[in-house]
């Protein structure tokens, strides 16, 4: 994914200046609405006016710079990082420009933040615009004053005269810059000379989000708009048999009660709306809603059953992975000194980000905007053009601060949930769900089963070793790609002989499709998440029969992977861990590459009644070029986080269609007294850049179970588990 | 429906709501002000929290009918005027936030401990931010700022309340 997506942001990423480069061009959140009165009253909605020497750089002549974010920000510092590329290059202070997260319009190209891609994807892309932008500013003012290019130079917005105090502004020398030819290939500035990438350079948007001015898509507020709660099916699938909408529409505020349709990517089911003038008035009158549902297959739906087809399924092998395969596994175990085997349970889960899905949506005749929080603009309008039989030039999309997302914000079942509203009122309509819809309607990461299989020879060498993935496809659910009688490439992730070159001379890789209607999704790491618990834990299974140290076990089988070696040996320094291990302390270790960056742990645990606690954790993330190392630093913290919340809080569980958690109640996540100290060090290194917002979770919970192992023998081999109290 | 005066960061405002609508609503819906966030509904995040007479509450689930004309309700539109309360600065200075969604929660639940706790142990902010879940896990950059914020405002004990 992530090549092709080079080679498509290369070849978009060319270099044109529009047809009317001098001529003053607005591009930005030009409201569907001109013309009517109706203006967007919260949105950052000033044209953006200037010359637009491509889709991501916009200067006009009072030299003001605006910079395109086509990655959206959900808390992992895109606003930053991706500007930043540019503004490196360009030599302008991020705090001399504007940001604006672009619009989905195709000109912008791939616009989905997501596998912790932005930075890696975008690295040399971006920086080459704003390299091509400088030398056409620069050959512009060399022009002007008839000296050699050489004798000029720019800094933090301006063109300079070598060795004279003459200098030109960006916005003095815009127009005439426009007009000249693109370099094919600007010079890109050596790492060394960076100003901004690589310095923790504090992040623009941050006051704005201390001070209660940054705009949210639940805060987006559109004259003339209504707010709509809904009612979902209990049982997630079902059809409206009937409803009695009287006491609600009867309820103050209250100006439509409507049927509607949740659109998933793999089934349609019914709900019923309340439309009122306040949201509350809307939730009240939901409540008076009564709805009979026909549901009956839906309520076969049980994640229990679904498991135990999951254990039925690991008996036998599923279809391989080709890539990953090595020599003879059945030979290896067949001739072992040692055979291992072991399975390994993950649990559904929900991303329950802070802001619950919501969107505004105004759909008129043969045009509709959206104000909302999404990841992926670009997709957006794919979607919403289709689903309303529309063109995609007549869909705008306008993206706002995302309170989180971890996926869920690229499933668009919400947006479309509010265009079918608008489209029945002709008015816009603001669709908030509630944390309970969050929580239960899902789309949900899916439950998986890893069994592994492993063999040693007398000298404790792994000889073979065996991963068979069992559970639920994405790729085949949400993306309706048929798999037939192959493994599902997305769900090799962080085990695939990329990501994980344990020099094992045996190897298989396996998948067995179980599929279900639960509505699934990539959640924070994908299948990362749910294979590494697996594999890791495993291995550290592995050096215990060998009588060996995890830590050396693992360099030795890493021994050819000096990134993956420098990451163990720096995490051996910076947890003391030789010594620890020395005075009989509890630590666990776990390494995993997802994403392009290697991260690892070592939790530190301490017996505690019949459980135990997390006394530390400390971390190394190789993510090749650091652009914000702090940002590195709060990714990871952030990843630990949410990674020990998956390991020892609640799942997600389905009985007879209805999911049985609801809110922060029964689907408890981390609080602030119960987050363990946290080390963390960035390995810096001119290695390309690596994804930042997911690595540092799939090794959390392996690590941990180690760490649990060694504290009181027991092997968690089931998520999520009572660290109270460990059997 | 019934009309309220309620006092909210500094301002009197009429609404004209059902008397069981929750402040959180009336503050984002009627006012107009968005800073105080949605999350649960059901007081168990704290993302909605306001203070109300300079302690911690949740609007989310604070009917409107409970709030006397004379009480003093403010939300983080109201804490400074140019973002310039020690608590919102050190959170700028550690960079805190990360979606930011939680944040104003955070920030008004810590200027309210700090206000009665000028040197708050480890123990006390884990008390008084056990209400406020962020889950984007920015914990320990919240504890660091809020060590730093009592510091500045023993240091500069004006700015400790407008
Ligand atoms: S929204 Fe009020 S506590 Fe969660
Ligand atoms: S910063 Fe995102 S929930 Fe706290």
């Amino acid at each position: 994914m992530s090549s092709l997506d080079m080679k498509q942001s290369s070849r978009r990423d060319f270099i044109k200046i529009s047809a009317q480069a001098a001529a003053f061009l607005a591009i930005g959140f030009d409201s569907l609405a001109n013309g009517t009165g109706v203006k967007v009253k919260k949105m950052p909605h000033e044209p953006h006016i200037g010359v637009e020497i491509n889709p991501y750089v916009l200067i006009n002549e009072s030299g003001k710079v605006t910079l395109f974010n086509a990655r959206p920000d959900m808390g992992q510092g895109t606003s930053q990082s991706i500007p930043m590329l540019i503004a490196e290059e360009l030599e302008v202070r991020l705090d001399q420009v504007e940001i604006v997260t672009s619009d989905g319009s195709d000109k912008f190209g791939s616009q989905m933040s997501g596998g912790s891609s932005s930075v890696s994807t975008r690295y040399l892309p971006m920086r080459t615009v704003g390299a091509a932008v400088k030398e056409m500013l620069i050959q512009a003012a060399a022009n002007q004053w008839k000296v050699p290019v050489s004798a000029c130079y720019a800094k933090e917005g301006r063109v300079y005269q070598k060795n004279k105090s003459i200098s030109l502004g960006y916005g003095e020398l815009v127009a005439s810059a426009a007009k000249l030819p693109v370099p094919k290939n600007p010079t890109l500035k050596n790492p060394a000379d960076f100003t901004q990438i690589g310095k923790s350079i504090p992040r623009p948007e941050v006051p704005s989000k201390v001070n209660g001015t940054a705009i949210f898509g639940m805060d987006v507020v559109i004259p003339g708009m209504l707010y709509a709660s809904v009612a979902h099916a209990p049982s997630i699938h079902a059809k409206v048999k009937s409803y009695q909408g009287e006491k609600a529409i009867a309820s103050p505020g209250v100006k439509f009660v409507l049927k509607t349709e949740r659109k998933m990517p793999h089934a349609s089911t019914e709900a019923v709306a309340v439309l009122a003038d306040s949201y509350y008035s809307a939730l009240k009158g939901k409540r008076l809603l009564d709805i009979q549902w026909e549901s009956a297959e839906a309520e076969t739906m049980n994640t229990d059953k679904y498991f135990n087809q999951l254990h039925e399924a690991g008996k036998s092998s599923g279809f391989e992975y080709k890539e990953s395969l090595k020599g003879d596994v059945e030979q290896a175990f067949s001739s072992a000194k040692q055979v291992l085997e072991a399975s390994y349970q993950t649990p559904f889960l929900a991303h329950a980000a802070m802001e619950p899905e919501n969107a505004t949506v105004y759909v008129q005749d043969g045009k509709v905007e959206v104000w909302a929080p999404v990841q992926g603009p670009d997709s957006l309008v794919t979607e919403l053009a289709a689903y309303l039989g529309l063109k995609k030039e007549q869909v705008k999309i306008n993206v706002t601060f995302l309170g989180g997302a971890f996926g869920r914000k690229a499933y668009y079942d919400y947006v479309l949930e509010a265009a079918h509203l608008s489209k029945q009122i002709n008015a816009p309509v603001k669709v908030v769900w509630t944390r309970e819809d969050d929580i239960q309607q899902g789309p949900f990461r899916p439950g998986m089963l890893s069994v592994l299989k492993g063999s040693l020879d007398a000298q404790g060498i792994v000889t073979g070793f065996e991963h068979k993935m069992n559970g639920a496809s994405i790729l085949n659910q949400v993306f309706k790609v048929p798999l037939g009688n192959a493994p599902d490439p997305w769900a090799e992730e962080g085990i695939n002989l990329h990501d994980s070159p344990y020099a094992f001379p045996n190897r298989r890789n396996s998948f067995s499709l179980i599929s279900t209607q639960i509505p699934i999704l990539w959640w924070r790491s994908v299948y990362a998440s749910n294979n590494l618990f697996g594999q890791e834990s495993f291995i550290d299974e592995l050096a215990h029969a060998a009588k060996k140290d995890p830590l050396e076990f693992r360099l030795e089988l890493l021994k050819d992977s000096p990134r993956f070696v420098a990451v163990l040996k720096k995490l051996g320094e910076l947890s003391h861990y030789q010594q620890l291990k020395a005075q009989g302390k509890s630590i666990g270790i776990a390494i995993a590459r997802s994403f392009s960056s290697i991260c690892a742990h070592a939790i530190l645990v301490e017996k505690q009644g019949a459980g135990v606690t997390i006394k530390k954790v400390y971390s190394v993330i190789d993510c090749g070029v650091a652009i914000n190392p702090r940002n590195i630093k709060a990714q990871v913290q952030s990843n630990i986080t949410m990674g020990l919340t998956a390991a020892i809080k609640n799942e997600i569980t389905v009985v007879n269609g209805q999911t049985q958690q609801s809110n922060f109640h029964d689907y408890a996540v981390l609080r602030q007294g119960e987050i363990p100290e946290m080390e963390i060090f960035v390995m810096m290194n001119n290695e390309a850049p690596g994804g930042v917002g997911e690595p540092g979770l799939p090794p959390v919970a392996p690590a941990l179970c180690n760490a649990v192992f060694l504290a009181t023998g027991k092997r968690v081999r089931k998520l999520p588990f009572d660290i109270s109290q460990v059997s | 429906m019934g009309k309220y005066s309620i006092k909210l960061n500094g301002k009197k405002h009429l609404v004209d709501v059902a008397s069981d609508t929750p402040l959180l609503w009336v503050i984002r819906d009627e006012i107009g002000m968005t800073g105080t966030k949605f999350g649960c509904g059901m007081g168990l995040c704290g993302a909605c929290t306001i203070l109300l007479n300079g302690k911690p509450i949740r609007s989310c689930s604070t009917p409107i009918s409970t709030i006397k004309p004379e009480d003093k309700l403010v939300s983080i539109e109201g804490i400074s005027s140019n973002t310039s309360h020690p608590v919102q600065l050190a959170w700028i200075q550690e960079q805190v936030p990360q979606c930011g969604y939680c944040q104003s929660g955070q920030i008004l639940a810590v200027a309210s401990l700090l206000e009665s706790n000028p040197n708050p142990t480890d123990a006390d902010i884990d008390t008084a931010l056990a209400g406020n879940i962020c889950r984007c896990g920015t914990y320990q950059e919240m504890r660091k700022a809020i060590h730093s914020a009592a510091k500045s405002m023993q240091v500069n004990p004006k700015t400790k309340s407008k």
